[in-house]
């Protein structure tokens, strides 16, 4: 550094040799791998680690497993014991995906998937989110969505509880995740709000929902909220549940867009006060969308969190995934077959909550204007 | 003149009222308030009216009744004939315990992984990606559910189990370690340790005032070290190695004697820690990055060293961005423990929320107690937690 | 806190929509399904197989009340329940009936403002253990042990007692469902497998080597295993019950799914044809059903021995002696109160 910074007379500096410049992978190797002797150290145990970890998984996992072709686990160990048996996920593949959906109607479901992809694409897209008039077009999807799958005006009725798998994962992500938005807004606004009541109360429901474990709200869905409501009324236990992930949910995001609020210069709210805004005006118009903006890290962040904890309704008898699993791994046929059956619920949930984050650092990255 | 005659005109009129931002706000929040009130009321009506329509009774006299279950792993005595109270309270015991574990064993493998994210060894730091994006992907509950698969599943059976060394067994039934059993003077070491300790802590404020007086750097860490190491070992000869040991033997089914670290603990343990981590690392590792470069250049121009620029420069300045988020980790990972149930931990929710709920039936009483007590735990962080950010807090201008 | 309002407004409308009647019957028949609770899945009592369906001795009981509430065997809506949730989910009235391998006690019949509407399986907690363990040839043997338990369950009570009485230490390793419990103990976390004696003989029937384990002869509680209604509608347990008594008469008068009709044209045999709705004794519109209630349960189900035959008898993998289940004609006490 002393170098660059030092002056010379004109026409006397000094013949200096071209920087050490040395292309190529040894040197890449040489200065991110070996640059000293304990990185060298904890380089080549790294290395140990992943030959004894990845190679062996992918032959458990791969190589050996058993996909096709077995009707038990007696089937599977007859034609490879040491692999990995997929058959009882392929056997079961449509309960993993549908539950007990009654096999007839499950097109229903099927139109619901690709509507619901729409919607998401309709999120996602930036050129179809201009137009205006796309929400309308996304809520008619969601109402259409609800119709398929519970089934009004002359479809078959689908009892709730037969509702299961994959699909009951996404029912309870999605629902909580776009219904807990605008509720997780209301919140932020009440808890920052000068009237001191809205403040109070707001404050009051979110560090409650915060400070209990998501399971003993779900618990009090499924056991007590029967306590609560008129004598002889009892409504669905998946809307119930629902109704506590969204709030549950919306408790978190209020939290995150309340940061989001915290971190908006003053300056923009007298200026929208300046130009004789209402409050709600000035929120929606000016307030918001920046506060949102800056807030989209934690608000995904808050979804995956979201989405990950929709397993926990398989301690209150739902079928997620991972109840349909371990009712399949209870069956004879395919008895302790837990190590494949983890795994495998493992990936699906990685596949869409790393999505999502990556998805989150898109958007932060080019929503970033800069300062 | 005119403009007051325009304002009486008008008698008085609800929209006149609801124009006024005032009123407004006001008339709003006791709209707020009658709202919740009798929402409450209506709640509390309801269930008033259930209880009565059931006839079963309401109160909080079965905590009293004998508990008779029994629970294998206990902090404080219990025996099935203790009440539920004593059962709710030994499961209390051990949320705190895996709560306590986990967030010290979270924030070493936090801050390591945060930190080695960070290296410039491409292998490390990419394996610390690995490892943060995975985990934190995946839920907890299966994750809670894979590691006490793998340790039942994969551990030695008891009786196919070899010492690692003396008594030190690993099993699927558990971690059997020997136990220190203190005897009469142990008593002393325990004095003599805390008397190092006091000792170090002064030895410690002399070399401060050394180092603001002269500039001179006594070996503060060195020194304490051999003072808390050294004085109690010396006082345990002095007394005659007062200290025996337990160590586990395999009798009939089972290993008997020794400290027991049991596979439920262990797998929840693991899973929350390793959970939690992964979200410590990447707090760390925005910490340390939000540290802006001009203050260690600006350490490195005072002539600063580096490993005292990251310990006074950085590391504090860091840490004003990193405890908070920690903290709600912490919660989050008290919090995550009730999933115990799901492996048979007997933690607060297994216990009282388990097995007393179902014999007495009382879900009512017994979840506003479980509630509150989350509550409690949760409020006093929190509390705690706001003070600190008050005296963190930057002064803005 | 704005939100609670609308929410509330939300509630009670949805409340509304479903408000229930007195009467269950009524309920039953307007949704056209019964609403069932079981298990989540314990073999040979409540289990889906590959396609969905359910089966099972609970499950045919189930089959059985909506038969003969609705003519239609299949219209059952069954949820799985764990135990921890199937008394509150009962009294909340979100099942008409819960059949979940339930022991019949005094608490959970009069404390929990419930009524057991018999007996379907007598049972008593026994206990499983590897035949390899040596030495072990009785319960008493056991002292010290690590011992697997369904959590949630009268189990733990019976085993706590048991053991403290015979002055024996053991490790409790409590599990949430009996697929854990199953891991558990193949795995060696524990050396015994303690449940209620048909679930025993279901979890040995889903281990790798069924021979090599077997039940010690000690039985240490009397579990008798029945349907649970609500307090308050006595003609609902009325329906429950005699649904169940339908069944095991039907088995005492060798009246089959198969020659069911058949015996119904048979003038000779009155109680057959009251049981079967043919002697125009008007005992269905006793119970506020069709004449043809039982025959319903017999066409559409079977009689109880071809139930137990079909779920967990000798052909089954859990190969289940009818033991005290057989007719009190069979030295069993199976005895149903006769429909006349």
């Amino acid at each position: 550094m002393s170098e660059q910074t030092r002056e010379y007379p004109v026409g006397e500096s000094p013949e200096l040799p071209a920087p050490n410049h040395q292309p190529g992978a040894v040197k890449w190797v040489m200065e991110n791998l070996f640059s000293s002797i304990p990185n060298g150290i904890v380089t080549i145990l790294g290395l140990a680690f992943l030959y004894m970890v990845i190679p062996p998984f992918i032959q458990w996992a791969f190589i050996d497993s058993v996909v096709l072709g077995a009707e038990s686990r007696q089937e599977c160990n007859a034609i490879n014991p040491d692999g990995a048996c997929w058959a009882f996920i392929y056997r079961r593949w449509d309960q993993f995906v549908y539950g007990f959906y009654p096999a007839d109607e499950r097109w229903r479901v099927n139109i619901s998937f690709i509507l619901v992809a729409i919607i998401v694409a309709i999120a996602l897209v930036e050129r179809l989110r201009a137009i205006k008039g796309i929400i309308w077009v996304a809520l008619a999807l969601v109402v259409a969505c609800i119709i398929l799958i519970v089934g009004f005006f002359g479809l078959e009725r689908v009892p709730t509880n037969k509702f299961g798998g994959f699909m009951l994962t996404l029912i309870i992500g999605l629902t909580g995740i776009f219904a807990s938005l605008p509720i997780g807004i209301v919140l932020a606004l009440s808890r920052l709000s000068t009237l001191p009541i809205f403040s109070i109360f707001a404050t009051i429901f979110i560090e409650f929902i915060r400070g209990v474990p998501l399971i003993t709200l779900l618990f009090i869905a499924s056991t007590l909220l029967s306590y609560f409501l008129p004598p002889g009324t009892n409504f669905d236990l998946l809307v119930r549940v629902l109704i506590m992930v969204t709030l549950f949910s919306a408790a978190y995001l209020a939290e995150v867009i309340r940061g989001g609020l915290a971190a908006i210069p003053r300056g923009q709210y007298e200026a929208a006060d300046a130009l004789g805004l209402s409050y709600w005006k000035s929120m929606r118009l000016v307030i918001l969308p920046q506060a949102l903006k800056i807030s989209i890290p934690g608000i995904v962040s808050s979804f995956i969190g979201l989405f990950k904890d929709t397993t926990l309704v398989l301690i209150i008898g739902l079928l997620d995934p991972l109840g349909i699993g371990q009712a399949a791994i209870a069956d004879v046929k395919w008895i302790a077959l837990s190590n494949e059956l983890y795994v495998f619920i493992a990936i699906f949930f990685f596949i869409f909550c790393f999505s999502m984050s990556r998805y989150s650092l898109y958007l932060e990255r080019k929503l970033h204007t800069g300062h | 003149m005119s403009v007051i005659d325009v304002q009486e005109k008008p008698p008085f009129s609800l929209g006149a009222l609801w124009r006024d931002k005032k009123a407004r706000a006001i008339i709003m929040q006791i709209l707020a308030v009658i709202g919740v009130l009798l929402f409450f009321g209506w709640l509390v009506n309801n269930t008033v009216k259930n209880i009565e329509n059931l006839g079963v009774s309401v109160g909080f006299d079965f905590l009293w009744n004998t508990a008779s279950y029994d629970i294998n792993q206990t902090l404080i005595d219990y025996k099935a004939t203790d009440t539920h109270f004593k059962a709710g309270v030994v499961g209390l015991l051990n949320t705190l315990l895996v709560a306590f574990c986990g967030v010290i064993l979270a924030t070493i493998l936090g801050f390591t992984a945060g930190v080695a994210r960070l290296s410039n060894n491409f292998v490390l730091s990419r394996l610390m990606q690995v490892y943060v994006e995975a985990v934190r992907n995946v839920p907890v509950l299966l994750q809670i559910l894979l590691w006490y698969g793998i340790i039942i599943h994969s551990f030695p059976r008891v009786k196919a189990a070899v010492p690692l060394m003396e008594g030190v067994i690993v099993t699927n039934r558990g971690l059997f370690l020997p136990q220190p059993l203190p005897q009469d003077g142990f008593g002393w070491v325990w004095i003599a340790f805390f008397v190092a300790l006091i000792a170090a802590y002064m030895f410690r404020r002399y070399a401060k005032k050394v180092l603001d007086a002269t500039g001179k750097q006594l070996p503060v860490l060195l020194a304490s070290l051999t003072l808390i190491v050294v004085l109690p070992v010396i006082t345990y000869y002095i007394m005659g190695s007062p200290l025996g040991v337990s160590t586990p033997e395999l009798k009939g089914f089972n290993y008997v004697g020794g400290f027991a670290i049991k596979p439920e603990f262990l797998a929840l343990w693991l899973a929350l820690s390793i959970y939690t981590g992964a979200f410590i690392a990447e707090i760390v590792r925005a910490g340390i990055l939000a540290v802006s470069h001009g203050q260690s250049e600006a350490a490195h121009a005072l002539g600063i060293r580096p490993n005292l620029t990251m310990r006074l420069v950085v590391i504090p300045q860091a840490l004003r961005v990193i405890i908070p988020p920690l903290i709600s980790q912490y919660l989050n990972l008290t919090k995550n423990s009730s999933l115990a149930i799901a492996i048979g931990y007997m933690d607060l929710v297994a216990t009282l929320g388990g097995i007393t709920l179902n014999q007495s039936g009382r879900a009512l009483e017994v979840m506003l107690i479980i509630l509150s007590v989350y509550l409690f735990i949760s409020l006093s962080i929190s509390f705690l937690m706001n003070i600190y950010n008050e005296r963190v807090k930057l002064v803005e201008r | 806190m704005k939100i609670l309002l609308p929410l509330a407004v939300g509630i009670a409308a949805l409340a509304a929509t479903s408000a229930a009647s007195a009467s269950t019957l009524s309920d039953v028949r307007d949704a056209g399904v019964v609403k069932c609770g079981v298990s989540t899945g314990l073999a040979g009592f409540a289990t889906p197989d590959d396609a969905g369906n359910w089966q099972g001795l609970d499950v045919d009981l189930c089959r059985a009340i909506a038969a003969a509430t609705l003519g239609d065997a299949t219209a059952v809506e069954f949820v799985p329940l764990t135990s921890k949730v199937r008394f509150e989910v009962l009294k909340s009235g979100e099942i008409d009936v819960l059949v979940r391998t339930t022991t019949w006690t005094l608490t959970r019949d009069v404390g929990l403002g419930l009524n057991f509407a018999g007996v379907n399986y007598y049972d008593g907690q026994g206990f499983m253990v590897p035949t390899s363990l040596e030495g072990v040839n009785s319960a008493l043997d056991l002292d010290g042990a690590s011992v697997c338990i369904q959590t949630g369950t009268t189990t733990e009570l019976n085993l706590s007692e048991y053991f403290r009485l015979n002055n024996m230490a053991y490790e409790p390793v409590p599990v949430e469902t009996s697929a854990e419990g199953r891991s558990a103990y193949s795995a060696g976390r524990c050396d015994i497998y303690t449940t209620d004696a048909s679930a025993l003989a279901a979890q040995r029937s889903g281990l790798e080597d069924p021979s090599a384990h077997k039940i010690l002869p000690e039985i240490i509680s009397k579990e008798p295993l029945g349907p649970v209604v609500r307090h308050g509608d006595d003609q609902w347990l009325d329906i429950v019950k005699w649904s169940h008594n339908a069944m095991l008469n039907a088995e005492e008068l060798g009246v089959t799914s198969a020659n069911a009709v058949e015996r119904s044209k048979d003038a000779s045999n009155p109680a057959v044809q009251k049981l079967l709705g043919t002697a125009d004794a008007g005992l269905g519109a006793q119970l506020g059903l069709s004449e043809d209630w039982a025959m319903n349960i017999i066409t559409q189900v079977g009689n109880y021995g071809e139930s137990f035959e079909r779920n967990v008898g000798a052909d089954t993998p859990l190969k289940l002696e009818r033991g005290l289940n057989a007719l009190w004609t069979n030295g069993g006490i199976q005895y149903a109160p006769p429909i006349k």
